[in-house]
């Protein structure tokens, strides 16, 4: 890999700027049954966060807070947490991602109960976008090589 | 009386736009087109996204009015912070790649 050269300019702004986008994210997946937005989107801005801090600083900045391991179980999380909710659905009786039966255990209306079981599966769905960016581009960046890696 | 405002704010960020673009075309080189873009566009995107917030005002105002053009302040204030950053990394990318400024004498476009 090339030399790194520290840069205080890029470096400040992108620490001062890397939370907003962070937190815009979060807004994003929780805001998108009202506005433009969802789990797909808001995942892709908290990945293009930590891509932001790859550029700016430097690989092992981005594994000091995200580890690998951690961003691989996050990946799987978000899946267990779209796959459960739809198969908690089942279980209860209704088909597959029918959030509507949910109101049997969860303190609301079915109406209610709708809106939360899409906001669970925006969480799931934000997750798993989140940590497979961050995977994909720290194997791309590097070319597969970066270290603590089993060979 | 916001109406005219914020025509006057799209046209002054219209003219910056304008300035940037011909600067774009016209500067003889990689450090000049920079400096022209950065400044022009970090000042129209300025201009122009706070007349579209003053004109968002226009039927009142009332609470959704005002929150919705305190969001379009949001992205001014991120434009002005992430463009010049911007510029500035791609001119610094310039140097260490070696690009030669451009001189009088030497005359190298």
């Amino acid at each position: 890999m090339k030399e790194r050269y520290p840069d205080v300019t890029i470096e400040t702004v992108c620490r001062l700027l890397i939370p907003p986008i962070q937190l815009f994210g979060l807004y994003v997946i929780a805001h998108g049954h009202y506005s433009p937005g969802g789990g797909f989107q808001g995942g892709c801005i908290l990945g293009a966060s930590f891509i932001m801090m790859f550029i700016a600083y430097d690989i092992g900045e981005v594994k000091r807070r995200m580890r690998e391991k951690l961003n691989t179980i996050l990946c799987a999380t978000g899946v267990l947490i779209y796959a459960g909710i739809g198969i908690l659905c089942l279980v209860l009786g209704a088909n597959y991602l029918d959030y509507g039966i949910l109101h049997q255990i969860l303190p609301a209306y079915p109406a209610k109960a709708r809106a939360l079981g899409t906001f669970g599966i925006e969480i799931g769905v934000g997750i798993t976008v989140m940590s497979v960016m961050i995977s994909i581009f720290l194997n791309i960046g590097t070319a597969g090589e970066h270290e603590g890696e089993p060979e | 009386m916001i109406t005219v405002l914020s025509i006057l704010l799209f046209l002054a960020g219209v003219f910056f736009f304008f300035t940037a673009t011909v600067g774009l075309l016209r500067m003889p080189d990689f450090y000049c087109r920079m400096q022209a873009t950065g400044k022009g566009d970090t000042l129209g995107a300025f201009l122009t996204i706070t007349g579209l917030a003053l004109y968002n005002l226009n039927h009142g105002f009332t609470l959704a009015a005002v929150l919705v053009s305190l969001k379009i302040m949001f992205i001014v204030v991120f434009i002005f912070v992430a463009n010049p950053t911007a510029t500035h990394a791609i001119a610094k990318a310039g140097m260490d790649c070696g690009v030669e400024p451009w001189t009088k004498e030497g005359g190298n476009t």
